[in-house]
This record gives structure tokens, C-alpha cells and sequence, in this order.
């Protein structure tokens, strides 16, 4: 039980440490600059105390319930014990023989992204801001969707050893065109989601995958091979979103072309 | 009273819908595919209410702290109309809330090792931490920079398109010349600047000030400010590597 008390102190103090920057900022300008008292002052002091102590809360339980787990078995996933080559190793890497690591990519990639607090903000701010045009709970999936493909395609990388830079310029090229294609009202959102997906629950699992399978893998450096993989998930979700808004105007345009043949 | 401990309540409920996958996914592969059985099954448990009741707390506090409060300052700058406090503001926030983000850090001591190891710096403890200093700060410039520049943007009213593509291009040619060592690094460091406190108020400010200025569209203009602090890293982080 101490052990927890400890925990929670120590975690409390360290997001206290990283939200006073951003306090003594606002606080400097609203005060010096702008000159003018807070609004509603009480509300704010309780709202931060909530954000506060939520992060805190957040931490506290993935350290004790879910990375230790999670990290250990993404090390286990990815372990020649586990995997068992099925071919003499001097024919080299089979990529075959990592299914379940691509599996297990996909399907955490896609759950940790569902819980990630800021991907929740900004789709709340999206569905307010469009009038509900726009489905939080959509968005997310899409978004989640875009990580799941990204991290399984990313252990695809490390397992074959081929160069990060291809794959990422390929991404470029696809969500350059995507971007020429879809509705203005977007774009915006579309990019921003690559940046909200890799925070708090995401990056520890995925780097454990990374680091673990670079390991585990002959001729691979954890060191180098092991990072990337969030490069992936921050770019496929781009192309997800701009994939979801072209689906759904689709939708929209076939169901106005359809209706008119139906009232006939 | 009541209506709040049911708003409460029903977040309770969001929160364990947004969770519930995870536990599955893990739950899953260690039952039936490691076939092992769940170790620290109290740890655990208590665990997932910690986090359950965060995730509650964290957004209820994000409605009536973060989101107002980037919201009103955004209103309040339009209002000033001091383009020059507006920018200072917006760099001061993308540099601040940076420089002290504990998975820069971590990725910045990470990539000094790295370029230890590979012979670009010098093997000694001085010339690692002098590495990693610079390259946290490289990036904490850069993103408020990116921060400056996305404020401009929505003030101009300049399509945000124009400012990414030639961004990902500059990524693409950069690639080419930067050391192998650096890329990887590069490319995570855009993804791991935009902390948890940092999006909902960067995404709050953005929408503000182009609800406050006319002519500007929230849904257009109002998103951008993260992907542009998601690029401009891979791009400094780069540069970094090339000329250190």
C-alpha cells in the first residue's frame, strides 16, 4: 500500500512540475499583458485541480495496472522463444514467423489510442465546433484505426529491416493527394490527429514493442531500428481521418442521387 | 448538485467504454495466446480505477480549465489587437510547454548515446549532456516557432495545406542528407512534443481566435496549430544532426 502512496506523490509532483510552465505563462499574460482578472476564477482553480489530479490518477494506474503488463508482454511477443523460427536461421528472417507481433501491434495500437486523453480533447472540440457534424466517437475510431495499421505496418519494417524513410515518404505522397481530394472543413482536424495520437498510454507500450523486437531480431539495432514506429502512428491516422471524410461525403452524395429515384 | 454528480457518473461510464478495449487486448493475449495467467490481479484491479477515475477527472477539469481558459486569452488577444504580444504569447507557450516535457527528455538523452555511440560527439559524459541540452532546446524552439507561425496563419487566414505539404517536402529532402543516426530520432521527436495539457489548450486557443476574427472559419482555420508543432521538430531535429 506505501508503495502506492509513494508512487502518487512522486507522479503528483512531476505534473505539477510540468503544468507550472504553462500555469506561470498564462498567468503572466493574462495578469501583465492583457490586464485583466480571470473570469470565473473559482471554476478555473477547480478545473485545474481536476486536471491535475486526473493526470495524476491516469499515471499513477498505468504504471501499476498496465505497463508493467503490457511491456512484458510485448518483450515475451517478441522473444525467439516465442517466435520459433521455423526455418534455420542462416536462410535469415522469415517474416512470416512474427504474425502475432503485427497482430499484437494492430490491436494495442488501436486500444491505447481510443484511452489517449488529448486525441479525447480535441475530439470534443471537433464535434462542438461542427455542430455535431462530426462524431467524437467516429473521429476517434478512425484515428485508431490509422495507429493500428501504422504500428502493425511498423513492426512489418523493423521485422524486414527495410529503410523508414521510404515508407514515410510513400505516406507523404498518399496524404498529398488524399489532402487535394477531400472537403476544406478537414484538413485541419485530418493533421492534427497525427500529432494527438502518440502521448501518454501509447508511446511506452509502442517503444517497448520496438525496442524488443529490434533486439530480439539479428542484425537490428535497438537503438536505431527501435525508434519509428511512432513516426507511423502519427501519420496514418492523417490518412485515416482524410479517408473517413471522403467515405462519408461519399455516402452523403450517393444518398442525394439515390433519393430522387426512390420518390418515383 | 444532482446534475453534476450524474454528468459525474455518466463520464464514469465514457471513460470505462474508452478503456475497456485495452484490458481486453491484453487480457486476451495473455490468457490465450502467451497462456499465462494474470499476475497481481489486486495491483491490477486497483490499477484500472486509478485510471478510470483520472481520465474522469482529467476531462471533466479540461471543459471548465484548459478549453475556457485558451478560449478567453484567444478572445482577449483579438480583442488587444497587438499582433506582436499575440506571437510572443504563442511562442512562449509552444517553447514553455516543451522544453520541460519529460518524453523529450527522455528522447533527447536517448539520442545523445546514440551519437556517442556512433562517433558523431565525443564518448565523454560533458559532451552527451551538452548534446542532449542542445537538442532539447532545438526542439522547444521549434515548436514555438511552429506555434508562432500557426497563429499567423490563422490570422492571414492562409490555407493550412500550403504551410504542411512544403513541410513534409523539406522533411523529404532533408532525409536525404541527414546522418542515419539522427533519422529515427527526428521523426519520433514530432510525435512526442504535444503533451497531454499542451493539445486541448493549443486546440482551444487556435479555435478562439478564429471564432474571434471575422472572416476565419473554426473548422478551417481553427485546427493546425498541433500538426504544424509536429513538423517543425523533424525538421530542426534534422538540422540538428547535420550541423552538430
Amino acid at each position: 500500500m506505501s508503495s502506492w502512496i509513494t508512487e502518487f506523490i512522486t507522479v503528483l509532483l512531476s505534473t505539477l512540475r510540468d503544468v507550472a510552465p504553462i500555469m506561470g505563462i498564462i498567468i503572466f499574460f493574462q495578469l501583465v499583458i492583457i490586464r485583466r482578472p480571470f473570469k470565473q476564477l473559482k471554476n478555473l482553480t477547480i478545473g485545474m485541480i481536476y486536471v491535475v489530479l486526473g493526470m495524476t490518477l491516469f499515471l499513477v494506474g498505468l504504471d501499476k495496472a498496465l505497463f508493467p503488463l503490457g511491456t512484458a508482454m510485448a518483450e515475451q511477443l517478441t522473444s525467439s522463444d516465442f517466435i520459433n523460427p521455423s526455418i534455420d536461421p542462416s536462410l535469415g528472417i522469415v517474416w512470416q514467423d512474427y504474425y502475432w507481433v503485427y497482430i499484437f501491434g494492430a490491436c494495442i495500437g488501436f486500444a491505447t489510442t481510443l484511452a489517449e486523453p488529448s486525441l479525447i480533447a480535441v475530439a470534443i472540440k471537433a464535434e462542438q465546433i461542427s455542430g455535431g457534424n462530426i462524431k467524437a466517437w467516429y473521429l476517434r475510431l478512425s484515428v485508431s484505426a490509422g495507429v493500428s495499421f501504422g504500428i502493425a505496418l511498423g513492426t512489418f519494417r523493423i521485422v524486414t529491416g527495410t529503410e523508414l524513410y521510404l515508407y514515410i515518404i510513400v505516406g507523404y505522397i498518399i496524404v498529398i493527394l488524399q489532402t487535394t481530394l477531400s472537403p476544406k472543413l478537414i484538413i485541419g482536424l485530418a493533421y492534427d490527429s497525427g500529432g494527438v495520437t502518440t502521448s501518454t498510454v501509447t508511446v511506452p507500450l509502442v517503444t517497448a514493442l520496438g525496442i524488443g523486437l529490434a533486439s530480439t531480431i539479428p542484425g537490428r539495432n535497438p537503438l536505431l531500428d527501435g525508434f519509428g514506429l511512432i513516426a507511423f502512428a502519427s501519420l496514418f491516422p492523417i490518412i485515416a481521418v482524410l479517408a473517413y471524410a471522403q467515405v462519408s461525403t461519399w455516402i452523403a452524395h450517393r444518398a442525394v442521387l439515390n433519393n430522387p429515384k426512390e420518390g418515383d | 448538485m444532482f446534475s453534476i454528480k450524474n454528468k459525474f457518473i455518466r463520464q464514469i461510464f465514457g471513460s470505462v467504454v474508452d478503456l475497456l478495449p485495452i484490458f481486453i487486448v491484453i487480457f486476451i493475449f495473455q490468457v490465450f495466446i502467451l497462456r499465462q495467467p494474470i499476475p497481481n490481479i489486486a495491483d491490477i484491479a486497483i490499477g484500472t480505477i486509478f485510471i478510470i477515475l483520472g481520465l474522469t477527472f482529467f476531462i471533466q477539469g479540461l471543459e471548465k480549465s484548459l478549453f475556457p481558459v485558451g478560449e478567453t486569452m484567444a478572445y482577449s488577444f483579438a480583442r488587444k489587437g497587438s499582433l506582436f504580444w499575440l506571437l510572443t504569447f504563442a511562442f512562449s507557450l509552444g517553447f514553455g510547454t516543451t522544453v520541460a516535457e519529460p518524453a523529450l527528455i527522455a528522447v533527447a538523452d536517448e539520442a545523445a548515446r546514440i551519437a556517442a555511440e556512433a562517433g558523431a560527439i565525443e564518448q565523454s559524459e560533458l559532451a552527451i549532456d551538452d548534446y542532449a541540452f542542445g537538442l532539447r532546446y532545438t526542439v522547444a524552439f521549434s515548436v514555438g516557432i511552429a506555434i508562432l507561425i500557426g497563429v499567423l496563419r490563422i490570422i492571414r487566414g492562409w490555407p493550412l495545406q500550403y504551410l504542411i505539404i512544403p513541410g513534409y517536402i523539406g522533411v523529404v529532402a532533408m532525409t536525404a542528407f541527414a546522418p542515419d543516426t539522427i533519422i529515427g530520432i527526428a521523426y519520433d521527436s514530432g510525435g512526442v512534443t504535444t503533451g497531454t495539457v499542451t493539445v486541448p489548450l493549443v486546440t482551444a486557443l487556435g479555435v478562439g481566435l478564429s471564432s474571434a476574427i471575422a472572416g476565419r472559419n473554426p473548422m478551417i482555420d481553427g485546427f493546425g496549430l498541433i500538426a504544424i508543432a509536429s513538423l517543425t521538430p523533424i525538421i530542426f531535429v534534422m538540422a540538428y544532426g547535420m550541423f552538430l
